[in-house]
């Protein structure tokens, strides 16, 4: 590789996956949360790639968490890649992406929210509190995956961290809005998961015929909204 | 038009499948065996990404409407044609270039080997609507292919009307046979797993689970061990990666699986060997044999050239004709 070891940004970890995609990690691979300043490097680094996807030949640019993974046609060398990427690292800013703010009106509790009496129990709350302390962030969109549409938001409040379910369930309805770790989302597609379910939307979160094709982008800021009456 | 008569499960339409949308969180999907699927629509003279059938389990009953030209690619599944008028059913020979009239029924019984997978090309490609660049089907997010999901009695697939007028050729093309033998190279993770396993991992025959599927091949053998437990933030991940959970118990993902994982990698298949999950079967043990990086890409290329090379003399004995 082109860059000296001496000269390279330091904790930045460079990954070979498969023959054609390289793996950066920005922060250790194994650190509870990613700070929100590295990955707002990580949403900017997206950007400025995407704009390259053609010249470039990149295929895939997937943003994860304090990471991305860039897949490359043989149109770059891996190792000119790399340069790229490690040159323009150091150059980004600790701006903000100005994405949008969008407001997820969400039924909480009873047959929409099944695990909301166990999560309310095991932080040690009221079911009231729990909405309440829900709805009280900002989340901002970390990156996309696991299924189309699906956001990794955070950061959630910490009175409200739990363990994914040891079981998970085989089925978790579209629409669905869950909690683990620190993080919160909304499971656009039915799937099985380890994610509690504390309530449910009826925002489509994946529309493949229409653009854009996801509500939700990386980058942009959710707000949970209660509708009717906790169950 | 092409009535399906009767189905088994998992007849999926499938392309080369969705490139560069892993960001949203959407999948590749498409053929399992790319190899067997640029042979059947090379010899039909098929658009290079025609929409082709990806069949799992048979019985397959089609009736077309109208005439065609069909290949059969990837595992045999005993294809053959019958027709109201005709008093004796035709075998369909594999690889091989078949015309069909309008009125008969093909019939693919099942595959030679359980769990493998066979194609079924049509003369201008199976004409479903083209949903975010591709006809394939997502079965997980059920969009794309025929209405998002695996094929029914009673389903009608449109055939593509721009079929260009390509002369039947009179030779065939010969499947390529699984090695069972899978070339990897490290994944980011190699070095989080201990010396066992590292050994395991390359030396154990490792048997496939009957709960593997389009999402990853599970394998089943001695399980892997980390040197300590770790807990790694989410990242990208792509077919061909080689997670292990933890059960210790590897699943190589597939062209299904999604797009973002946590699971540590131990390993990632090489592309020119990835055509082989399609002919995985729970009879069948596959192995791991470590490669270079040149070795991949220069696996890769041989594999484009056959490509190419085909498609020369394909050309050539069209003219000839």
């Amino acid at each position: 590789m082109s860059i000296p070891p001496s000269d390279r940004p330091k904790d930045i970890r460079v990954s070979l996956v498969g023959e054609d995609a390289l793996l950066f990690a920005f922060t250790a691979t194994t650190a509870a949360d990613v700070p929100i300043d590295v990955q707002q490097r990580v949403w900017q680094l997206y950007g400025w790639l995407d704009l390259q996807r053609e010249p470039l030949g990149l295929i895939e640019i997937v943003p994860g968490m304090g990471n991305i993974l860039i897949r490359a046609s043989q149109k770059t060398l891996l190792n000119t890649l790399q340069d790229l990427v490690l040159t323009h690292w150091p150059q980004l800013k600790d701006i903000d992406v100005q994405g949008r703010t969008i407001e997820i009106p969400v039924s909480y509790g009873g047959a929409d929210g099944p695990d909301i009496d166990y999560v309310a129990e095991h932080c040690g709350i009221s079911i009231v509190e729990l909405i309440e302390t829900h709805c009280s962030r900002t989340y901002r969109v970390y990156c996309l995956g696991f299924q189309p549409g699906f956001a990794y938001l955070g950061d959630l409040d910490p009175r409200l961290i739990l363990p994914r379910a040891k079981t998970p369930r085989l089925a978790i309805a579209p629409g669905s809005v869950a909690i683990a770790g620190s993080q919160t989302a909304i499971y656009p597609s039915e799937s099985p998961g380890g994610w509690h379910i504390i309530g449910h939307t009826e925002v489509p979160l994946f529309t493949p015929t229409k653009s854009p094709i996801t509500l939700l982008q990386i980058g942009d800021s959710v707000r949970f909204v209660p509708v009717g009456e906790p169950r | 038009m092409i009535e399906v008569l009767r189905s088994g499960p998992l007849t999926t339409v499938q392309d080369l499948g969705r490139f560069g949308l892993r960001h949203l969180g959407i999948s590749q999907a498409g053929v399992l065996d790319p190899i067997a699927f640029r042979q059947g629509n090379l010899m039909l003279g098929n658009p290079e990404n025609a929409a082709v059938l990806e069949v799992s389990v048979g019985p397959l009953f089609l009736r077309f409407t109208a005439p065609c030209r069909i290949v059969l690619t990837g595992v045999d599944f005993a294809g053959s044609i019958s027709n109201p008028n005709a008093p004796t059913t035709q075998q369909v020979l594999p690889g091989h270039p078949t015309a069909i009239a309008t009125g008969s029924t093909l019939s693919l019984l099942r595959p030679a080997i359980a769990g493998a997978k066979g194609y079924l090309a049509v003369s201008g490609g199976i004409d479903v609507p083209l949903l975010l660049g591709s006809r394939s089907t997502d079965l997980n997010n059920r969009f794309g292919g025929l209405n998002g999901r695996a094929l029914q009695a009673g389903d009608y697939l449109p055939l593509s009307r721009q079929a260009p007028p390509q002369p039947g050729l009179n030779t065939l093309v010969r499947s390529f046979a699984p090695s069972h033998v899978l070339r990897a190279l490290p994944g980011p993770d190699y070095d989080l797993f201990d010396d066992d396993a590292h050994q395991q991992f390359w030396m154990q025959p490792w048997g496939i689970s009957h709960q593997s599927n389009r999402m990853g091949m599970r394998l089943k053998g001695r399980r892997l061990d980390l040197l300590q437990p770790v807990n790694l933030l989410s990242a990208g991940v792509l077919p061909g990666d080689v997670q292990v959970p933890n059960d210790g118990l590897p699943i190589i993902l597939a062209n299904d699986a999604q797009t973002i994982g946590g699971y540590p990698r131990i390993a990632s298949v090489i592309q020119a060997d990835l055509w082989q999950l399609a002919h995985m079967s729970p009879n069948t043990s596959v192995y791991f044999q470590p490669v270079s990086h040149a070795i991949a890409v220069a696996a890769k290329l041989h594999q484009s050239q056959y490509f190419e090379r085909l498609s020369e003399q394909l050309q050539q004995a069209r003219q000839a004709d």
